[in-house]
């Protein structure tokens, strides 16, 4: 199964690769390395604990080798701070020679040191932060976002209430530069009437006073993007306040994934996510991973593990069609930018701009057989979807 | 107290104390910025050029904690709001710069500025703009004094943070990149070894500016004014004043800090404001030594050393590093710099009959 | 705004103030008698809502989780303050901003190593779960109600018990001069560990009364914290009627101010008023020390 996907992903890049007898040969035994930085320590620690888990049971899916050969990972605490971050990327770098910068799940962080890491001539592969200015005129040759974009999601899900015939939806985020993305990305395709639109201070607590507002606006549907603590705070509040079931809740998977559902509880009963991967996707490749992320950790797997997943196994199968010669950083990119593998999301490339283009689904806050709260899967909202930034991005080739 | 039970013999007379005084307590900090001089060298030898780096981070630290300890060690303030005038003296840099890559004006009607990315202009706007944020802060702060003063510099710091989260011209919580190249009268700043020995410069200035001060009469009255404020004000003095000034002129330090911080990463953003770091500039004066000028720049380097070691063991790293900063409350009142001092102190307690 | 509604959002004010309350009263306290800066007062904020999630998760008894954490975080406060603390009341302002700025640290870390980094969840009591029509149309949510009364109840019973009881009278005596205090027979020590028990579990109790409202998460004691500084000095270090009367003003103020102006400003509302306050009465609304 395995070696004929590593076939087929071969036969689709031949016309793309450099002369066959490069990959006839043995790739080399010394290890690839790559820097890890994510953040584990404090409230956000979660986060980058569960991005190295995925990336480490990736590695463990294709044989605990990437492209035939060892690998040596180098972990790093940022501790959500971008100067903390650049600092492990130099020292990276420049000591323990790493080829590749991934983990970071924060924009500010990858903001903090993409440039940096790119112009000692690293490649950066996101497994989580999608910034839009390393999508649009930021984009380098040798940095790649595996996860996604921030806007596409909530543009995915504007996509999904204008289908719905939804007309009256209230917006709601905190007031900072990815909370100003989401609602962004959801005005840029809703096509119905905003009737209010409010920016919550970041990391507010108590969401009363907006929640008493929304009501006296009367919409029909609420769209949000809190991500962690503020999201299991506004979804508890919201639940209590009675609006649950007259008023549902729209928004990206971010705020209703298995980071934050079990503490919500059944204040997310009922409440719809848009995603990219959520744990009921049904493809193989998907079961898999959920069947042995649960075999390992005893729980689901939250959408972070599914992208450091997908990282290790894209990273592998790109190396696996250069003969696992990450040194020659040409051709590495242009396999990375010609990947295929058996995806977690089903369907995966790279856009010119080295983002993603992917499947959108909707899902619906529901209880599994177990009782547990999951993401379930009710539809597929759009199909191939590129982000809108792309257009912006002019990849020069990397002069070093 | 101490000194006047020691024999008159052992000290210089008085005369001796107005030459050589002020020369004479420099020595320690020559000698640190001598030991950091050799940095560069020494990592480019040993083959690890990142070392740079991490000392670079320790130089800005050292400057900023310097500039806290001015009113921390001599006026006895502790302030909690260090971190947000770090990240002024950083944002101005960057909007500067910001606004020159765009070619942008800034400002209202008659007061249009435009950008720059000349730091001979950026760097003395930031340090400016960081005392006068200070002397502000001080105005209603100081007035209040003691457990007051560190509850109100704490929630001023948190005030300018989530103004700075909230900032959307200038990239709110993402923070904001220098994408052009800064430029120092001729100066690669670009070039690590450069900017290293440039920090250094700043902060040798600063260090011995500081010792200058300290010893001067203005330096005694605030030194005074921690010890007793009552008793300066007996004499005739305003206190509130001294205290204010000195405030002033430690929000101006740790801007300068912030400044070479954004040139140093190309990069600001607001975590570098959160009060945690605050927090952080607190440890770092007590770990050095409140009563020594160059207290901060010993203490900046075991804290970001040990933070360096201690998160690539385990990321609950934080248990051990709290311990140290309790174990440091309960016993090492003097910081590190004070050690040799205590040591000495103790045998020579020892040896009086 | 309507009536309906600016009635609701004056709710939503005074209820946020009495959970501000809950949180200050013990800070309060401690200042004021003790002289100790306590940063480590939202650690058992922190400390009392998971304990409550905890035993309320495993019991199935939202009642059984806080009969066991309000006792529970007043015994760690006082073997806190027996073993650690009480070493730090004469020492400087400084050691006591280091040594419980090392107890956030440490804190942190330790719930993290027994419930790990995942928040915790932490349901409402089925009987407090729904919502009364208090308008027409505008449903409350019933356990915001019941945080408000419990407020209240605590403001009452705490006032009562300094102003009219034995205990009170030497804990009014030391918070106003502890030598005289002394002097006079009152066994300071055993009236310190008392209070600053109580006032851990007025943390405790404050962080028990959140958890089911808001994330039960590492780290949730500093915000709220620093809210309970400002409510602290607004209100003059140590006065028990200054904390509850700032701590309503600053819950209206950040309502309000958040309904009304943008969310940059009204994020900020309450440090302006604080300036103002301070910048108009240097030591608070109702100054306890000279």
């Amino acid at each position: 199964m395995k070696s004929t996907i590593a076939a087929l992903a071969l036969a689709s890049l031949m016309p793309h690769l450099t002369p066959l007898a490069a990959q006839a040969q043995e790739p080399p035994r010394t290890p690839i390395k790559i820097g890890f930085v994510s953040t584990f320590s404090g409230p956000s620690g979660q986060l980058g604990q569960e991005l190295l888990l995925g990336f480490r049971l990736g590695i463990a899916s294709v044989g605990g080798q990437l492209g035939g050969r060892p690998v040596e990972i180098i972990e790093g605490d940022d501790q959500a701070k971008p100067d903390v971050g650049r600092q492990l990327v130099d020292k990276m770098i420049e000591s323990n020679r790493v080829q590749i910068i991934t983990g970071i799940n924060f924009s500010n962080v990858l903001l903090a040191v993409a440039k940096p890491a790119l112009d000692a001539g690293a490649f950066v592969i996101s497994v989580n932060a999608g910034p839009s200015q390393l999508a649009g005129r930021g984009c380098h040759p040798r940095f790649f976002a595996a996860a996604f974009q921030n806007d596409t999601s909530a543009e995915a899900m504007g996509l999904h209430l204008t289908a719905k015939g939804v007309r009256r939806v209230y917006l709601m985020a905190p007031n900072y530069p990815a909370g100003r993305d989401y609602l962004n990305g959801f005005k840029r395709t809703f096509k119905g009437e905003i009737v209010g639109e409010v920016y919550t201070a970041f990391g507010q607590l108590d969401y009363a006073a907006e929640i008493a507002q929304l009501r006296a606006a009367g919409p029909e549907a609420v769209f949000f993007f809190y991500p962690g603590g503020m999201g299991i705070n506004f979804v508890k509040q919201y639940a209590q306040a009675g609006l649950r079931a007259a008023v549902p809740l729209y928004g990206p998977s971010f705020s209703l994934d298995q980071t934050v559902l079990p503490a919500i509880g059944d204040a997310a009963l009922g409440a719809f996510a848009s995603s990219f991967w959520s744990e009921s996707l049904d493809n193989a490749a998907s079961r898999k991973f959920v069947a042995d992320f649960e075999a390992a950790h005893g729980r689901i797997p939250a959408p972070y593990a599914a992208q450091g997943y997908d990282a290790a196994r894209l990273i592998d199968a790109a190396l696996k069609s250069i003969g696992g010669r990450i040194e020659d950083k040409a051709a590495f990119q242009r396999a990375l930018e010609t990947v295929t593998f058996d995806t977690v999301r089903g369907r995966f490339r790279f856009n010119t701009n080295h983002f993603p283009i992917q499947d959108f689904y909707l899902n619906e806050i529901v209880k599994d057989d177990r009782g547990r709260l999951v993401m379930g899967l009710r539809e597929r909202i759009v199909a191939d979807y590129p982000d809108a930034y792309a257009g912006e991005c002019r990849m020069r080739p990397a002069t070093n | 107290m101490a000194d006047t039970a020691l024999p008159a013999i052992d000290r210089p007379g008085p005369r001796q104390v107005l030459r050589a005084g002020p020369w004479l307590k420099l020595w320690p900090v020559l000698l640190v910025l001598l030991a950091l001089a050799t940095v560069p060298v020494v990592a480019t030898a040993a083959g690890e050029p990142f070392l740079i780096r991490v000392f670079t981070r320790i130089v800005i630290f050292a400057l900023a904690a310097a500039g806290l300890n001015l009113v921390l060690g001599f006026g006895g303030l502790v302030s909690l709001a260090h971190a947000s005038l770090f990240g002024i003296g950083g944002y101005v840099v960057a909007i500067l710069a910001q606004h020159e890559a765009e070619a942008e004006p800034f400002g209202f009607a008659p007061l249009l500025l435009s950008g720059t990315s000349d730091l001979m202009i950026s760097v003395p706007l930031a340090v400016l703009a960081s005392g006068l944020v200070a002397a502000a802060m001080g105005i209603v702060a100081i007035r209040t004094g003691g457990a007051y003063f560190i509850m109100i510099t704490l929630a001023f710091n948190q005030m300018l943070y989530y103004f700075f989260v909230a900032l959307q011209r200038y990239g709110g919580e993402d923070g904001l990149q220098i994408l052009g190249s800064l430029h120092l009268a001729g100066l690669d700043v670009a070039n690590r070894v450069h900017f290293y020995y440039a920090c250094l410069v700043l902060l040798g200035l600063v260090l011995v500016a500081t010792q200058r001060l300290v010893d001067s009469r203005f330096g005694m009255v605030l030194r005074a004014t921690a010890q007793n404020e009552r008793r300066v004000v007996a004499v005739g003095l305003a206190p509130l004043s001294y205290k204010l000034v000195a405030f002033a002129l430690s929000g101006a330090i740790a801007g300068l800090a912030g400044a070479l911080m954004a040139v140093g990463q190309q990069f600001i953003s607001p975590v570098d404001m959160a009060w945690i770091r605050s927090g952080d500039l607190v440890v770092i004066c007590v770990m050095g030594g409140l009563t020594v000028v160059v207290g901060p720049v010993i203490g900046a380097a075991v804290f970001l050393m040990l933070e360096l070691v201690l998160s690539s063991y385990t990321s609950h790293w934080h248990l051990p590093f709290g311990i140290i900063v309790i174990g440091l409350a309960v016993v090492l009142r003097g910081g590190l710099a004070d050690l040799p001092r205590r040591i000495a102190g103790k045998f020579g307690r020892g040896e009086r009959p | 705004m309507t009536f309906a509604l600016f009635a609701e959002q004056l709710l939503n004010g005074v209820q946020l103030g009495v959970m501000l309350f809950l949180m200050s009263a013990g800070l309060t306290l401690v200042f004021g008698i003790m002289n100790l800066i306590n940063l480590a007062h939202g650690a058992l904020y922190m400390l009392g809502a998971f304990i409550a999630a905890a035993v309320a998760n495993a019991s199935g008894s939202f009642l059984l989780g806080v009969l066991v954490a309000v006792p529970a975080t007043g015994l760690i406060g006082a073997v806190l303050e027996m073993t650690l603390l009480r070493h730090f009341y004469a020492r400087s302002h400084l050691d006591q901003v280091l040594v419980t700025f090392g107890l956030i640290l440490v804190s942190n870390e330790v719930v993290k190593l027994i419930w790990g980094a995942v928040p915790l969840r932490f349901a409402l009591p089925p009987m407090l779960d729904g919502a009364v029509e208090i308008f027409p149309g505008v449903a409350y949510p019933m356990f915001r109600l019941a945080i408000l009364a419990l407020g209240l109840v605590v403001a009452v019973a705490l006032y009562l018990v300094i102003m009219k009881t034995r205990i009170g009278m030497w804990v009014r005596a030391g918070a106003s001069d502890r030598a005289m205090a002394a002097a006079l027979g009152v066994d300071v020590n055993r009236v310190f560990v008392l209070v600053f028990a109580a006032g851990s579990a007025l943390a405790g109790l404050a962080g028990i009364m959140a958890g089911p409202i808001l994330a039960v998460q590492v780290g949730m004691g500093e915000p709220i914290l620093i809210l309970a500084l400002v409510v602290t000095v607004i209100g003059g270090i140590g006065s028990i009627k200054g904390a509850f009367i700032a701590a309503l003003a600053i819950g209206l103020i950040d309502t309000f101010g958040r309904v009304l102006l943008s969310p940059a400003l009204g994020s900020m509302a309450i440090f302006m008023a604080m300036a103002v306050i301070l910048a108009w009465r240097p030591k608070g609304l109702f100054p306890v020390h000279g």
